[in-house]
């Protein structure tokens, strides 16, 4: 792999990782929109980066990732970007004929059709299964311009009870939830929690006690806030030993 | 024998007063930046994409990229009123053009990026200032971009080509008075995206002005991007 | 989002046990810092941060006519701007409630406290007097903006001067003046609101806990011949305030009162 010039400007900055499936050394430096990750035709520009003629340049800030030839750049901050199939959380606004209406935080408004509830709900008792103030975990399934489709035809999906919920930066979620969902994971084994995570940033925790609950809440907002992510669970691992 | 020309406040003529930028100032925002020329002070926040109302305003083949410029009643000598006046309009209208050139649009059909930009402290080149400001914070939220912007206001006094005019060489009358021309670039590339002028000066003159200012736009791309690094390596949200 | 129900009933839960995710006590406050000299085009300027909110205020003076009822006394007026800078809830355009009664109540908390010597300001009475200008600007909203915004008015204010005058008397802003704005020694005004959700009073609650809440009491205090007096008073929102929980918030304020000075003082 050709050396650049890019990766001296940003030694202090990188932070590696062994990727444990391929035995590759993965690079991560931090990168501005407009700047040259790597020059070479060999790379393959994927998320958030763009081939211009030699170049993989970077089109968003965060943290570019160079696994082998794969270049793509996480990014650590901004709003939740909806993609199909991601699990968000929110709230019912409004009840129509057809279907609910939901808040998932996003620039277009969210809509649960009745035809995509886990069975038969009638018309009459629409507001009996989610009413307006309801808290719900939906699955992204379709994406227009006007709107965004949901559908609670998923394990995990459906209305949430009880507990509390709170938002974090969405480009956090997945360090949250770990590779595999071995953060979550040991999350759920450390606190006893229930723990529900929305795409969308806002996360749902209950458990069996209040101390617990907090505890949950702290030890996430620690993972959100931390800027690497190699040897993240080992890190928590420790922290939950100390908090 | 020539006199040698001197800027009131002792600058070379291509020369910035002290710069500060940083990133992530403000917590609810989803990009947010301090960009400041010696005494001018700007601040930028910027949310979105997100909802636009009312609905008829929303286009459907790109975002609306919403920008507001504004200065703090205190930040001036003459109290100003609260409130947008004509100024602040066309300054926000000129921000926005200044920066929709680099930012993917149409990624964002019906939404709005909203870009909030106040001065806290005004010392001449506060458009400059704000549109800095505006630029980090628009990489900061994650905006798809394909570069950054910058702006500086290149000036005149009398004769010389001098950057970054204070309060008091606005004021400057001797000789072919001052000129004012703010102007913005995208960072890595021939593309002048915001260009204003006030005063007089010669066409043959303004070529040179270009390349004085796509000089010194360097190195305001370096602090830009040196405070956008900054904000990772030590965790600020 | 707004605060959902099932987060407002935790939180309910939650302060019925005394706790608060961020570990602090009911009637805690949180870190508290102030600087000064946001703008050197103020008379007087200071940036106040309470946890993760933040409010800059200026004082600015002009001249003007004094108001008929007072040919004696300058001017004192308060306003405030919700910049959509500071929350995602903030919009553009005409002022909602909030942004019309956050100035008054800081109005209220340093007018009736007299901290400012009216009868000073003037410069030929029944004809030219100074009007003193307080202008709030959040910055970040994470709850409690007013107790902030009065802390803030207050560090500005006893940061101002009176601009010298030049010799056709009208203000020189090239001259710096080192004419304090003419404060009352020691008496300090401060705001401290109380938020009820359910059964439970807090102060500096965050924006999650102030947007759960039922019900606000904003009183303004300050210290008179040594004493704590309370200027002002105003509730809000729809729940109700018992004699008890009214005399319990009794008890509270001038121990907090005193706290908060005790820490301005390294900032005043």
């Amino acid at each position: 792999m050709k050396k650049t010039k890019q990766d001296t400007d940003n030694q202090e900055l990188s932070d590696s990782s062994s990727s444990d499936s391929e035995s590759l050394e993965v690079k991560r430096i931090v990168v501005i929109p407009g700047e040259v990750i790597v020059s070479g035709e060999d790379y393959l520009p994927s998320e958030g980066t763009k081939r211009i003629g030699q170049n993989v340049v970077a089109s968003r800030y965060g943290l570019a990732e160079i696994a082998g030839r794969v270049i793509r750049v996480i990014p650590l901050f901004g709003a939740f970007i909806p993609r199909r199939g991601n699990v968000v959380i929110g709230r019912v606004t409004d009840i129509t004929f057809a279907g609910w209406l939901i808040d998932i935080d996003t620039a277009t408004s969210g809509f649960l059709p009745l035809d995509e509830c886990p069975r038969f709900i009638n018309k009459d008792e629409m507001d009996q299964f989610l009413a307006i103030g309801d808290v719900v975990a939906a699955k992204i399934w379709n994406i227009k311009t006007k709107g965004i489709d949901l559908s609670l035809r998923s394990r995990g999906l459906g209305k949430l009870e009880g507990g509390y919920m709170f938002r974090v930066i969405p480009a956090r979620v997945p360090r949250i939830i770990g590779k595999e969902g071995s953060m979550i994971t040991l999350i759920k084994e450390k606190t006893g929690c229930d723990v529900t995570i929305g795409q969308n940033g806002w996360i749902w925790i209950r458990g069996e006690s209040i101390d617990e609950e907090i505890r949950a809440r702290k030890a996430i907002e620690h993972i959100a806030e931390q800027v690497f992510v190699s040897g993240l669970t080992d890190h928590m691992e420790e922290w939950f030993t100390k908090n | 024998m020539t006199k040698e020309f001197k800027r009131l406040d002792g600058r070379a003529n291509n020369e910035l007063r002290p710069v500060m930028a940083k990133v992530g100032v403000i917590p609810n925002a989803d990009g947010s930046a301090i960009f400041a020329f010696g005494d001018t002070v700007a601040i930028a926040a910027v949310y979105g994409p997100r909802q636009l109302h009312p609905q008829h305003m929303q286009n459907p083949q790109k975002a609306y990229l919403r920008c507001n410029y504004d200065l703090l009643s205190f930040s001036v000598s003459d109290r100003k009123k609260p409130g947008p006046n004509r100024r602040a309009q066309e300054i926000s209208k000129v921000t926005e053009w200044a920066l929709s050139p680099v930012i993917d649009l149409d990624g964002f059909p019906s939404t709005v990026i909203d870009v909030q930009i106040y001065i806290l402290q005004a010392d001449a080149g506060t458009r400059t200032a704000g549109i800095n400001a505006a630029s980090m914070a628009l990489a900061h939220a994650g905006i798809p971009m394909r570069d950054l912007v910058c702006s500086v206001a290149a000036g005149k006094q009398d004769k010389t080509i001098v950057v970054d005019l204070s309060k008091e060489e606005e004021d400057f009358e001797e000789g072919e008075g001052a000129t004012d021309f703010a102007l913005a670039k995208v960072a890595n590339s021939d593309e002048f995206t915001l260009l204003q002028l006030d005063g007089k000066i010669s066409p043959e003159t303004v070529p040179e002005v270009l390349s004085v200012v796509t000089e010194v736009c360097k190195e305001i791309y370096k602090i830009q991007k040196k405070a956008l690094k900054e904000a990772i390596k030590n965790g600020s949200n | 989002m707004e605060v959902t129900s099932l987060t407002k009933s935790k939180l309910i839960e939650m302060f019925s046990q005394n706790k608060r995710f961020d570990g602090r006590k009911l009637i805690d406050f949180r870190d508290l810092s102030v600087e000064y000299g946001v703008s050197n085009k103020a008379e007087g300027s200071a940036r106040v941060r309470l946890g993760k909110t933040e409010v800059v205020v200026g004082v600015k003076l002009g001249m003007g006519e004094p108001y008929p009822d007072s040919p004696d006394k300058g001017n004192l007026t308060v306003s405030a701007d919700l910049l959509p800078l500071a929350s995602p809830k903030f919009e553009m355009g005409p002022p909602g409630f909030e942004a019309i009664e956050l100035p008054r109540l800081v109005d209220r908390v340093i007018r009736e406290s007299h901290v400012i010597q009216l009868d000073k300001l003037v410069i030929k009475e029944g004809e030219k007097v100074w009007t003193i200008f307080i202008d709030i600007y959040p910055i970040n909203d994470d709850g409690n903006l007013i107790d902030v915004a009065t802390i803030g008015a207050l560090a500005a204010l006893n940061q101002a001067v009176i601009p010298e005058l030049d010799k056709d008397g009208k203000i020189d802003h090239h001259k710096k003046s080192k004419k304090k704005l003419p404060l009352e020694e020691g008496l300090l005004p401060l705001s401290f609101s109380f938020f009820k959700i359910g059964n439970q009073i807090v102060l500096d609650p965050t924006r999650e806990e102030e947007e759960a809440c039922d019900s606000r009491i904003t009183f303004g205090l300050s210290m008179w011949n040594k004493k704590h007096m309370i200027n002002s008073c105003q509730k809000a929102g729809e729940a109700n305030l018992s004699s008890a929980e009214v005399s319990k918030m009794m008890e509270i304020l001038p121990v907090k009162y005193d706290e908060i000075i005790a820490k301005l003082k390294k900032f005043l």
